[in-house]
């Protein structure tokens, strides 16, 4: 059965030229980097080589990466980094509401050690007030951080607003961009932020790669304290193999984003399983703001029926979705981001995240589709909670 | 993650609906907590001549729900009533540790349906 993957939010495949691109570098350029010797300084320069693709890609220049093992690790670097290093007094930080895990725990860990934590809250649509940014800076305040979208509704956040607001104060603006990057064309200038943090996984680099963009004269103090690696903001020999590969995949996304029907056609595909959905399948919501969102990427809540189930059920017919159902996580609760755009609890529960890319084909949505308005009818047939079957 | 068992009673649930002259319903959970079962039965000659249910969960909870049904179909109130959720886990070739309390659901969902019956057949 061929496999229709539509969650790439979660993975993508790694484009068969970024993997030729690496292979060399594991046993035919080996060195260590730092070595002093020529093979080591000929590994130097292509890891400068592959962070200038990085850079190019968002409009940085290469000095202002610095190679991570993941977004995770990169949001991370950004907000312990900023933190730790009190380039500016204060004990005050500001998130969103609907931060990934990375940064709300981060953000938590220094609410642990008596810095103060605002949460801002979204509206429906999950997107963040910039009066609201405005009204809760204080003069203690010493960092922002906002996500430029959100994998779970798509949401895109008016950045460009935000950091405005936060150059206006002086306080430090850091956004997750993990979700964009690749996605989107992503331009630090124009978004005129801090700090950006993009993952390797999301735009056809292998697991296991990311980075950090910081502007000139921030002051990071390094997570991994160790060598001379990466400036000394981040000790550990360089994952030589994963850099070349997040510089290859960074350089064929740059190339991909540089023609809008790429982009287009990736919306149109998207906009189609919407409508097919919608049209197939009633009392369902749509969630995450209408237009201002991610182009792949298309989120429901299903009434009466719970996510796993239909994640499952999608799979028994080689479809691949992603959910937030609370069932479909270790810690069984509801997903945040649900609750903070003010889906009942209850419907929280059907939740289903499509996100498509550019390798996918029309004619897999048309699958999607039919596949998806059958599994909803199955799990309904079956749930109690479907057209008032409740006893008590 | 989940055995063959368990995908076979979720892909393929025995036992579903509802009975509509029902000897007694049972239900617990509800849609917040992410799981809900209501069990409807028949009883004949002290024995689950019938069973149905439908259930609002993940995987397991539909798993569960089908592989109770079957184990308690047919036997006798008495055996129907000693279920436990750990040999409906066992029957399902195990569930994982998160999804245990799925298991305790279904089996709790039955005995509320005995326990229904039996009220009935006093008032």
């Amino acid at each position: 059965m061929d496999k229709i993957y539509l969650d790439h939010a979660a993975a993508t495949p790694v484009n068969k030229a970024v993997i030729e691109a690496m292979l060399p570098y594991f046993d035919l350029h080996f060195a260590n980097p730092s070595a002093v010797y020529d093979i080591g300084a000929e590994i130097k320069k292509v890891i400068d080589e592959h962070r200038e693709r990085v850079g190019a890609l968002i409009g940085a220049k290469a000095e202002e990466i610095i190679f991570t093992s993941s977004g995770a690790e990169a949001n991370n670097l950004a907000i312990k980094g900023v933190v730790f290093a009190g380039q500016k007094k204060g004990n005050h930080i500001i998130i969103s509401a609907i931060e990934h895990h990375s940064v709300l725990n981060s953000a938590r860990f220094f609410e642990r050690m008596d810095y103060e934590v605002t949460f801002l809250p979204v509206d429906e649509y999950g997107l963040v007030d910039p009066d609201g940014l405005k009204k809760a800076i204080r003069p203690e305040t010493i960092l922002v951080s906002i996500m430029h979208a959100n994998n779970e509704i798509g949401s895109m956040q008016p950045i460009t607003e935000l950091s405005s607001i936060c150059r206006e104060k002086d306080v430090v603006f850091h956004t997750d961009a993990v979700a964009t990057v690749g996605n989107i064309p992503v331009n630090v200038h124009e978004l005129d932020v801090d700090l950006l943090s993009l993952s390797g996984p999301s735009l056809g680099a292998p697991k296991g790669t990311g980075a950090l963009y910081f502007r000139k004269n921030l002051r990071l103090m390094p997570l991994i304290q160790g060598g001379i690696q990466e400036n000394g903001r981040r000790g550990g020999t360089e994952n030589v193999p994963g850099i070349v590969g997040l510089g290859k995949a960074a350089e064929i996304a740059a190339q991909e984003l540089s023609h809008s029907e790429n982009i287009k056609r990736v919306q149109q595909m998207r906009d189609r399983l919407v409508q097919g959905i919608s049209a197939n399948v009633d009392r369902i919501k749509y969630t995450g703001h209408p237009d201002r969102r991610l182009p792949g990427h298309a989120s429901f809540c299903v009434e009466a029926i719970e996510g796993e189930a239909l994640i499952f059920m999608l799979t028994g017919e080689g479809i691949y979705a992603n959910t937030g159902s609370a069932c479909a996580s270790k810690a069984l609760k509801t997903s945040p981001v649900l609750v903070a755009i003010g889906v009942p609890p209850g419907l929280a529960q059907g939740s289903i995240v499509f996100t498509i890319s550019r390798g996918n084909r029309l004619n897999e949505i048309e699958v999607a589709i039919d596949t998806f308005s059958r599994a909803v009818k199955k799990l309904r047939a079956l749930s109690p909670v479907w057209k008032g079957h409740r006893h008590l | 993650m989940y055995s063959k068992e368990v995908m076979e009673h979720f892909t393929n649930p025995r036992n579903v609906g509802i009975i509509e002259d029902a000897d007694g319903v049972g239900e617990v959970g509800n849609p917040v907590c992410g799981d809900m079962m209501t069990f409807y039965i028949k009883v004949e000659d002290d024995r689950l001549a019938d069973i149905k249910y439908q259930t609002f969960g993940c995987v397991a909870a539909i798993a569960v729900s089908s592989k109770v049904s079957e184990m308690a179909k047919g036997k006798s109130l008495d055996e129907a009533k000693i279920i436990t959720k750990k040999a409906v886990a066992e029957a399902l070739d195990g569930l994982p540790k998160e999804k245990m309390h799925c298991s305790n659901l279904g089996a709790e969902a039955l005995a509320k349906a005995i326990e229904n019956y039996e009220q009935n057949r006093h008032s």
